[in-house]
């Protein structure tokens, strides 16, 4: 690993200021992805930031709190352990709850910054391998992955220059959620969209999120949702615990009088990004809540699927997922 | 020291050394050392303090047996760096046995065969003590039916899943997880 200059930010102000005195510096949350990377010098920033420090420490509930509107902000250096613990999350937005516990391990889980969750990047074994061809790695090199091992690789969103997936599970919860991403840099303070936070690969697949250069992540905030209750997050792994998803479903349902009044659905393991499915949930609103209806919704979702031989049956897969998991929240209460 | 210097080459030193001079406090005594920021907390234990116990499995946050407790939650210290722990209260292997008496979950996996060869045994049994407690706060699992209920039964199904990002190459998880529960239900303080 090559050496850096490391500082500690004790403000947002002083973390953006911090992160201009250096060409190429990054900012350093739980490190559970940027260390390995650095190790693996795929990074090699010249100074880091620690920005850990800008919210409390601890799995306790510090740092989330309640928003006038009813719903919920979570600061950037709160700890995932921490979010998928807060009473709030676990009564109103379980699916986040759940999508946080199915994803690394407890340890990670201790380490892992909510900002640095986002910031994330893939792991398609190519991207991590310095002897193979990589576009996000090397804009230009070309992508081993198409042709290679895919089994892990997208099926949806992909180009012919990067099949990887954004390997977050918490994400794709918070794609359903319609979640803001708050961020502040030198410019001032704005707010993005979940799903427009992260980008599809194009022509240039290096360019993985739309937060600007010095741009920091300061907090997340979960609008009110009342149908979240009756929510869920699907994973479907190679092993049972401790893995990345093959395909993984976040999903809140809401059904009255046997029909679907309000639905939230969103894929990972899939995409380059956190995968919202907006043509299923049209397809769903105002139907019958049931088997049929979600999988015609699964089928119209996945109608512009590829695969790219390894991965090709994450497309039956993810639709089996749908439908499972839309079929158990109509089950568990869904319906009134 | 030709150790460190060996650990040094590996990890490819190519930009000029610079060191910054940080405090720890490890098992409740305080450290005062000198180190490149890019030096983990794992190998400021084991090459910079002689506190071998915690172990260099994978290096790369797979394996868990690195696991050490910051401020009482378990860490992964191969993924962080020794630089961003000043002001935290670490504790390692070495540093649970109180009075010469083992721990309780030391003495349970001694009792229930938890272990072969004991190389991811430090993690093993730092990461068993980080996951009671987060049992103990309430913490739910991937395995926990509903997240929003509050009250959780510590069964083999939960400790499997809690405790799987610890690996054992030897395959001693039956006696892993039988010590964790036999701790836990002993009532003991842990």
């Amino acid at each position: 690993m090559k050496n850096f200059a490391y500082s500690r930010a004790e403000t947002v102000e002083g973390a953006v200021s911090l992160f201009s005195q250096h060409t190429n510096s990054k900012f350093l949350g739980g490190g559970t992805n940027l260390v390995d990377l650095m190790r693996e010098n795929i990074e090699q920033p010249d100074a880091l930031i620690d920005v850990t420090r800008l919210s409390p420490a601890g799995i306790g509930d510090a740092g989330i709190a309640e928003l006038a509107d009813g719903g919920i902000s979570i600061a950037a250096a709160v700890r995932n352990s921490a979010v998928a613990n807060h009473h709030l999350v676990r009564e109103r937005y379980p699916l986040l709850s759940q999508a946080i516990l199915f994803g690394a391990s407890g340890q990670i889980r201790n380490m892992a910054t909510t900002g640095g969750n986002l910031m994330q990047r893939t792991r398609c074994y190519y991207f991590y391998d310095q002897a193979a061809r990589c576009n996000k790695r090397m804009p230009g090199a070309g992508c081993d992955a198409i042709g290679g091992f895919n089994r892990m690789h997208a099926i949806l969103g992909a180009s012919d220059r990067c099949i990887a997936t954004h390997p977050s599970d918490m994400c794709v919860a918070l794609a359903a959620l319609d979640a803001m991403v708050h961020v502040e840099g030198a410019g001032g303070k704005r707010s993005i969209a979940i799903n427009a936070f992260h980008r599809l690969p194009g022509d240039t697949p290096h360019l993985e999120t739309s937060l600007g250069p010095d741009e920091l992540i300061t907090a997340i905030h979960l609008p009110p949702l009342a149908f979240a209750k009756n929510s869920r997050y699907r994973k479907v792994r190679d092993r049972a615990s401790y893995a990345f998803a093959l395909v993984s479903v976040a999903a809140a349902l809401q059904v009255e009088d046997g029909a679907i009044r309000n639905v939230r659905l969103a894929l990972g393991g899939v995409a380059h990004k956190p995968w919202r499915a907006y043509t299923a949930e049209k397809t769903m609103a105002g139907a019958k809540a049931g088997r049929e209806t979600f999988q015609r919704a699964a089928e119209a979702e996945l109608s512009e699927a590829r695969g790219y031989g390894y991965n090709d049956f994450k497309i039956e897969l993810a639709k089996r997922t749908i439908v499972g998991a839309l079929s158990e929240l109509a089950e568990a209460g869904g319906i009134r | 020291m030709a150790e460190l210097d060996y650990a040094m080459k590996d990890q490819g030193a190519l930009s000029p050394p610079s060191t910054t001079q940080i405090a720890l406090r490890i098992n409740g005594k305080a450290h005062t050392l000198r180190i490149e920021p890019r030096v983990s907390l794992l190998d400021a234990l084991r090459e910079y303090l002689d506190l071998t116990g915690a172990k260099k499995g994978c290096n790369q946050g797979a394996c868990g047996a690195c696991t050490v407790l910051v401020d009482g939650q378990r860490t992964l210290s191969c993924l962080a760096f020794a630089v961003q722990y000043e002001g935290t209260e670490i504790t390692t292997i070495e540093g649970l046995a109180a009075d010469g008496a083992l721990h309780p979950l030391q003495a349970a996996f001694v009792e229930e065969d938890g272990f072969q060869c004991g190389y991811c045994t430090p993690g093993q049994i730092c990461s068993a003590v980080g996951m009671i407690r987060e049992f103990q706060n309430g913490l739910p699992s991937a395995v926990t039916n509903d997240v929003s209920a509050s009250v959780m039964e510590l069964s083999q199904e939960e400790i499997k899943e809690r405790m799987s990002g610890n690996l054992c190459r030897c395959g001693a998880y039956v006696g892993i997880c039988a010590a964790i529960g036999k701790a836990f239900e002993s009532g003991a303080t842990l």
